[in-house]
């Protein structure tokens, strides 16, 4: 009883609360709620996927990717391929920072500089060479070798505020220091020249934002005014903070409650066929039996992708068959899912293991969608062409150690193509390992194919992007012959706002909202 | 007494000497912080250098030793994660957690007192064996999973039509198995500021309303026990010669009830509920996760994840000296409602 009344007036009291924030809300607020907030506000500091967002919201680039994976002008209004090396930009006029600083290309050049130095970014920037100032409004970015991914680079690069950040702060360090475990100034203060300012933040509680009112983009339909963020790692909270109305915008959205928000008639549900390709690497050198490519293909056959994504991910996959997804200029639409038992039966015996062999294998358990439901699975696939599977799954803070050890003979990993581009795949992933130049880091299968890697070579100097196009199909061919690895499906994306939040137009599969475009209708 | 309160110093001493040295041995099972601080293209050659940079490399003792000197400076490092003195960060989280334990001990102690006083003095009225039974089941279910039925009954609402519509009955029914939710969801809401990094949410209705959900979980935990802890202590005292003898003298019964025996049931219950405050800020972890309450459990939990260790230490050894400073209280409290009791421990 006692229970009851006290629920009755907490009730009455939640009444009073709910009505309070409609009426401040004259001017547009979006709540939104992802699973964890940027680290920092130096936006050079780590290459994540929360930094990016917020690059996105207080930062632009010089260029920026279309939901159809073309290149939209922001920054830079115009570019021109001079000579093999040689990129010329011209940048938007009349744009200025958050600090009122006018926007030039010494900025630019000044950012690139800064990017160079980041350790997180120095790897995709090495290609550039130098950059020269032409005019306050006009840059030739010159690479060391030709350069067919500049445009993809030119996504990352999100001019600074180059007075802003230059000089000394008051207890005399530099203020355009990159510190990945310390308090510089930039990991507190920004000024960047994007649609939103950030006004107040408390790290892993709230993030507040509010429109730049010196924006250059007047076009944009965007009419947010203020944005809070709060990071909401538990998946349940974050759709019941939807669902209760208390956010009005949250990514992601587990497969478990796709269909509890759908069915929401106040919330919109958003679901996109992701990039990030979830894979297993087959050990060679742990594993006599993974050097007979026949094996390796048993296993491709054995595992039923299809199977994977419609039930244990409820559709929330899209299975795969190769590394590039639809839409990179890699992807070869002739390959094929092959899941066929009888016929990886077949290969098992023709290789001279039809009574099977016992491996190890781990997964981590917290960082993909199901991931360790998805090594279960297979471990239960692998079994129908006798292969015993000793698995063992782990939290991501300890599986990546493992997986830097080689751990053990079969692992899970998800990758995502920073560049947008299936050279990025191949570099990491199946490139034959090179301590030295860092090719084939994640390489855990130890896979070696130095043909392919000279096509990827040549591909990575080849500025006739539709022959380039050519080229990576043709890796991706020859990886599938060889059944490098065991590809399984790109994991999808999904998000969700109230009703009245036309978010489908801002998002896409980058996982970048242009939230400065978002619409709230009234 | 100073004697008693020096000897709790050098426990609490110990006992943060234990805690650090045991984190410290475990931290290598943790993870490798490396990992959570750089995107999944660096290189191993910057990774190596940022090990270098955070003393990782050096040998377990050499690590200790520094630690263990800077903390004798009340330097316990720097988080990984949020970039800044790890004192500084729990500092600033510390309110949201004591506000919560503070709402959920005020629910407990608000609640379970006249229910077990109750359910002693009657104990086979109905009333009694509802209070029983109910808190039988709240014995039994996780927090995790009370705070997610709260959730969808206050916050999100649940609307179950099971009885026709277009009867006036049908949506009397209805509206009696609905719930229109409302309540917030998670976190704190916008707390008013007291002072320095305390936030407040006791300073206003709408601000508390956030508390409700929390502070009942977290007491859902140890409001069933307290129940049946005072109601059994109660029915003991109920049965004792001094209580007879007192009714004999012809007392007003709700004398002896509340005065005589109250006090003595409430002795050993002071004792286990000073022990279990210490138990309920280490049972916030789970909440706080649930409701996205931004105080020390939810940042505990991040830092696990993300491999802060120097976080994962600070936490540890305050949670620590919470339990020690918890239980000293507590003895002071029972000396004063029982003066009997000798603090040192030498015999009357």
């Amino acid at each position: 009883m006692f229970k009851k009344t006290l629920l009755a007036g907490a009730l009455g009291a939640a009444m009073l609360t709910a009505a309070l924030p409609q009426a401040a809300m004259a001017e547009n607020t979006l709540r939104m709620a992802y699973d964890a907030d940027p680290v920092s506000l130096d936006i050079h500091e780590q290459l994540s996927g929360g930094i990016l967002q917020l690059s996105h919201m207080s930062f632009d680039p010089l260029v920026r990717w279309t939901s159809d994976f073309e290149f939209e002008p922001r920054l830079a209004t115009e570019w021109e391929q001079v000579n093999d090396t040689t990129m010329r930009m011209t940048l938007r006029e009349g744009v200025t920072f958050h600090s009122g600083n006018p926007f030039t290309a010494e900025d630019v050049a000044w950012t690139i500089d800064r990017l160079k130095r980041s350790p997180d970014f120095k790897a995709i920037f090495e290609p550039i060479e130098t950059v020269n100032v032409i005019d306050d409004h006009t840059v030739e970015i010159v690479s060391k070798r030709p350069n067919p991914l500049l445009l993809n680079m030119a996504t990352y690069i999100f001019p600074l505020d180059s007075q802003f950040y230059s000089g000394e702060t008051d207890n005399g360090k530099e203020r355009d220091e990159i510190v990945k475990n310390g308090n510089s100034f930039a990991s507190r203060n920004m000024s960047g020249t994007g649609p939103f300012r950030v006004t107040s933040r408390q790290q892993g509680v709230r993030l507040e934002f509010e429109r730049f009112e010196d924006y250059w983009d007047t076009e944009s339909p965007g009419n947010v005014d203020n944005i809070v963020l709060t990071p909401i790692n538990e998946s349940a909270t974050r759709v019941a903070a939807l669902l209760s109305g208390d956010v009005d915008f949250i990514a992601p959205v587990p497969p478990n409650d796709l269909e509890r928000v759908e069915s929401d008639a106040d919330s919109n549900l958003v679901t996109m066929s992701g990039t990030r390709i979830i894979l297993l690497h087959m050990n060679q050198e742990r594993v006599e039996a993974f050097k007979d490519p026949r094996v390796r293909q048993a296993f491709t056959y054995a595992i039923n992708q299809q199977g994977i994504a419609d039930r244990l991910m409820k559709g929330f996959a899209t299975p795969a068959s190769q590394l590039s997804p639809e839409g990179y200029v890699g992807h070869n639409p002739d390959l094929e899912l092959r899941f066929d038992l009888e016929h990886a039966r077949e290969l098992m015996a023709e290789a001279g293991y039809e009574d099977g062999f016992s491996i190890s294998m781990m997964a981590p358990n917290n960082r993909y969608v199901n991931d360790a439901k998805i090594a279960q699975a297979v471990a239960a696939m692998l079994a129908r062409i006798n292969v015993t599977v000793d698995l063992k799954t782990l939290p991501k803070a300890q599986y990546w150690g493992e997986y830097d050890d080689r751990a053990a003979d079969v692992m899970m990993i998800g990758w995502h193509s920073d560049t947008e581009d299936s050279a990025n795949f191949f570099q990491y992933i199946t490139e034959c390992p090179n301590a030295e130049t860092g090719a084939g880091q994640y390489n855990a299968g130890n896979y070696c194919n130095p043909e392919l890697d000279q096509l990827l070579a040549d591909a990575n100097l080849e500025l006739d992007l539709e022959k380039r196009g050519e080229m990576l199909q043709q890796i991706e061919q020859g990886l599938y012959d060889d059944a490098a690895f065991v590809p399984l499906h790109w994991q999808d994306l999904a998000w969700a706002s109230a009703s009245n939040i036309d978010i489908e137009p801002v998002l896409n599969v980058m996982n970048f909202p242009y939230l400065g475009d978002l619409v709230i209708e009234e | 007494m100073i004697a008693f309160l020096i000897k709790r110093l050098f426990h609490a001493l110990l006992v943060m000497f234990v805690i650090s040295l045991i984190a410290f041995a475990i931290q290598d099972n943790l993870g490798d912080p490396i990992q959570q601080m750089v995107g999944q293209s660096v290189p191993e050659s910057e990774r190596a250098a940022l090990r270098e940079q955070l003393g990782l490399n050096d040998p377990f003792l050499v690590q200790y030793l520094r630690f263990a000197g800077n903390a004798l400076h009340f330097d316990f490092g720097y988080s990984y994660v949020f970039n800044e003195p790890t004192t500084e960060v729990i500092l600033r989280h510390l309110p949201a957690t004591l506000e919560l334990v503070f709402a959920s001990t005020l629910l407990i102690v608000l609640l379970s007192v006249p229910i077990g006083v109750y359910s002693a003095i009657r104990p086979r009225a109905w009333l009694s064996r509802f209070f029983m039974g109910v808190s039988i089941v709240g014995i039994s279910v996780p927090v995790f999973l009370t705070a997610i039925v709260l959730i969808q009954l206050f916050a999100i609402g649940i609307s179950w039509s099971p009885f026709p519509a277009d009867t006036g009955w049908g949506v009397w029914l209805n509206g009696i198995l609905s719930t229109d939710g409302g309540m917030p969801a998670y976190g704190r809401g916008n707390p008013t500021h007291v002072f320095g990094t305390w936030y407040t949410n006791f300073s206003s209705l709408s601000g508390m309303a956030y508390l409700v959900l929390p502070a009942i979980s977290l007491a859902s935990i140890m409001l069933p026990l307290f129940i049946r802890l005072i109601r059994a202590e109660m029915l003991e005292v109920l049965q004792s010669e001094y209580v007879k003898f007192a009714r004999a003298k012809g007392i007003s019964m709700r004398r002896i009830y509340f005065l005589h025996a109250l006090k003595n049931t409430m002795l050993p219950v002071i004792t286990v509920g000073g022990v279990q405050i210490g138990t309920l800020v280490a049972y916030t972890i789970l909440t706080e996760t649930v409701f996205q309450w931004p105080g020390m459990g939810l940042m505990f939990l991040d830092a696990i994840e993300r491999s802060d260790i120097p976080l994962i230490v600070t936490y540890l050894m305050i949670v620590g000296l919470i339990f020690v400073i918890t239980n000293t209280l507590v003895d002071l409290i029972y000396g004063l409602v029982n003066p009997t009791v000798k603090l040192t421990g030498k015999p009357a």
